[in-house]
């Protein structure tokens, strides 16, 4: 077990490292840089004045140089600063984090807490009206953009109460808080809650065939108990698997829900950063994300080993 | 005769029926038997004869939809179990009756420890802490013969072997002490030497605990070796049914002398070997079109214009040695 966590950190760290050249290399095949885009907006080009200032960002070396820099600087933890607002790129990324995260976190828990539970009555009640009703609901879940779920969302909050939710920073309770992120993270996981019935569903129902259920009801074990300590427990792997890849393609929903509702989370800032080529912040932003996704990958294998014991990581 | 007491299970008129695309069929029609304290009957037909179906109408386990009990009683300890509510039945599954069943790789849940099993069985039906009844799920795997029973009990299926996890299913189904234990094929899918240790510790057991023992087999070796009593089954009924001396000394049913010539004999040293195995021609006909008359007649080489078109009575031929067939009486001369 050890030796395969060894292995499994270092192949992590491989990846991880693929990632930074993919990144910092797409980000300099995307045309112009900061200065191109400062002196088109100014409207006056003095080639001088330009070359100054790519030298003084260092955008004038050579990549390989750039690359050097940035992930030398990455590893020992110094970021950078972000060309935009000239501040230290950890200042500006760190305090949107929570934000997102929150986001996310409550996204993943709806989609779990609802998703999980429908799916295996759906699955359970296979064939009946509640089924067809349940599956055509995920069908709707899986075809709505969440930006244009969100648009929905805020369009009938205005017909109905007149106004739109507005982002409070500063929640003062549980309540508050919960109330603030919900919409949007109802929005946004509205489409996992969607995938992960659909996976629960087909998971149970292939499930709920094999001879150890009918043994579980041999014994006299009641419905809930066969669907839920039997059958659940079997099924549920497939479902974590979508569920981690999920908190991958997130980030993905939340660039938009965040820009629909205006949260001012790392997931806009990004889409900003990205708009003004500010590479300290893209770099730095995107490796973070990496890591996260990296790690509810390993995350996801290791509750494999859990859920199942007839999987073992063994040297 | 029996005494009215001694009686575990008074099965009466059986019926289950298949609603499916082409049609309904009869799984088990008009099946009736009884099981007394402590014997073992067993149920001897070829696949679809309706003897599974059988098994789990008993259990009333039968997958509805597509199937469904549709007449008849099932009287297990003076108690009609068609005549109870799901939550009355779930009380007396697993305890009063109990089933194995034929594939030990796939019967036991693979996420959950050989313990807790056993210990869910038990508190299913008893109130017992979570302590005692990890006890007797122990002791209920040492009665089953598992070397080192409490390591046993804290391992997950996988880790055990074929034989070693039916000898699991059987601590199971006997930790409530049932009055009745339904077996359906418990041996089919282990290896031949298994085959006899398990039959072995499922008589040990029965007369132990004094069980009644529902065996549902293919393999007339095995009845000849347990039951005390036969009921041959043919397309959902019947057919035949006797002490097991009787039915193997002299078998009224077609079908019983055809499924008994079909045992591969083994030549007597030097003897030449048998040339080609006895077979019964044909197979079991679908039960959604079955003939008018006797269901065996297609394949039987006695059957005659009445065969065909009535179908036999169960007939006492003595000694509560019963047959359905028109021809009964030729069939111990033809042999």
């Amino acid at each position: 077990m050890f030796a395969y966590l060894v292995r499994r950190l270092f192949l992590m760290l491989v990846t991880l490292f693929g990632i930074s050249i993919v990144i910092f290399f797409l980000l300099r095949i995307v045309p112009g840089n900061i200065v191109d885009i400062l002196f088109a907006a100014a409207g006056y080009v003095d080639p001088a004045d330009k070359a100054n200032l790519e030298k003084e960002l260092g955008i004038d070396q050579p990549l390989i140089v750039q690359y050097w820099h940035w992930i030398s600087g990455f590893l020992r933890g110094d970021f950078g600063y972000s060309y935009v607002s000239e501040k230290p790129a950890l200042q500006e990324i760190l305090p949107r984090i929570p934000i997102t995260a929150r986001l996310a976190g409550l996204a993943l828990l709806f989609s779990a807490s609802i998703g999980i539970p429908l799916g295996v009555i759906s699955a359970v009640k296979q064939g009946t009206k509640l089924d067809y009703a349940l599956r055509v609901v995920s069908l709707s879940g899986l075809s709505l953009p969440s930006f244009w779920l969100g648009l929905l969302i805020l369009t009938a909050a205005v017909a109905m109460f007149g106004q739109i939710p507005i982002f409070n920073p500063n929640p003062q309770t549980w309540l508050e808080a919960f109330t603030t992120y919900a919409v949007p993270a109802a929005a946004v996981g509205f489409r996992s809650a969607a995938l992960t019935m659909r996976i629960t569903r087909s998971s149970m129902l292939e499930v709920l065939r094999q001879d150890y259920i009918r043994t579980a009801r041999a014994k006299g074990a009641s419905d809930a108990a066969v669907n839920y300590h039997h059958a659940l427990k079997n099924a549920i792997l497939p479902v974590i698997t979508v569920i981690g890849i999920e908190a991958a393609f997130l980030i993905g929903g939340l660039i938009v829900t965040e820009t629909v509702f205006n949260i001012p989370g790392v997931a806009r800032f990004l889409v900003e950063a990205i708009r003004w080529r500010d590479y300290p912040i893209v770099q730095n932003l995107v490796m973070f994300i990496a890591v996260v996704v990296v790690f509810a990958n390993f995350t996801v294998d290791m509750l494999y080993a859990v859920f199942d014991p007839r999987i073992r990581y063994t040297d | 005769m029996a005494n009215k007491s001694d009686l575990v299970l008074d099965v009466k008129n059986l019926k289950t029926v298949f609603f499916t695309n082409s049609g309904l069929f009869k799984a088990v029609d008009d099946l009736s038997f009884t099981v007394k304290r402590g014997e073992t009957l067993a149920i001897v037909g070829e696949s679809g004869c309706g003897k599974s179906v059988t098994a789990l109408s008993l259990m009333r386990l039968v997958p509805d939809p597509p199937g469904r009990i549709v007449g008849g009683s099932v009287t297990l300890e003076g108690t009609d179990l068609l005549a109870l509510d799901e939550a009355q039945m779930r009380a007396v599954r697993g305890n009063r009756i109990s089933m194995i069943f034929q594939e030990p790789m796939t019967s036991l849940n693979p996420v959950i420890r050989i313990g807790d099993q056993i210990v869910e069985a038990v508190r299913l039906h008893r109130n017992l802490s979570r302590k005692e009844a990890g006890e007797i799920a122990v002791e209920m795997l040492r009665l089953v013969r598992i070397p080192e029973p409490a390591r046993r009990a804290r391992e997950y299926p996988h880790q055990l072997s074929g034989g070693m996890r039916q000898r699991a299913m059987i601590a199971m189904a006997l930790a409530c002490r049932p009055a009745l234990l339904i077996a359906d094929e418990p041996t089919t899918a282990l290896d031949v030497t298994i085959q006899a240790q398990i039959l072995a510790l499922i008589l040990d057991l029965q007369r132990e605990l004094g069980t009644g023992l529902v065996l549902i087999t293919h393999d007339l070796g095995v009845v000849a070796q347990t039951a005390q009593r036969v009921i041959v089954m043919y397309a959902g009924r019947k057919v035949e049914e006797a002490g097991v001396e009787a039915l193997f000394a002299a078998p009224k049913h077609p079908y019983t002398r055809g499924l008994m010539a079909s045992i591969p004999a083994v030549p007597a040293s030097g003897a030449p070997a048998q040339a080609r195995l006895n077979e019964i021609p044909g197979t079991v006909p679908s039960l959604v079109r079955l003939p008018q008359g006797c269901a065996f007649a297609p394949r039987c080489k006695l059957a005659v214009k009445r065969c065909e078109a009535e179908y036999p009575p169960l007939a006492d031929w003595g000694g509560g040695h019963l047959a359905a067939c028109w021809r009964a009486e030729e069939v111990a001369e033809v042999a």
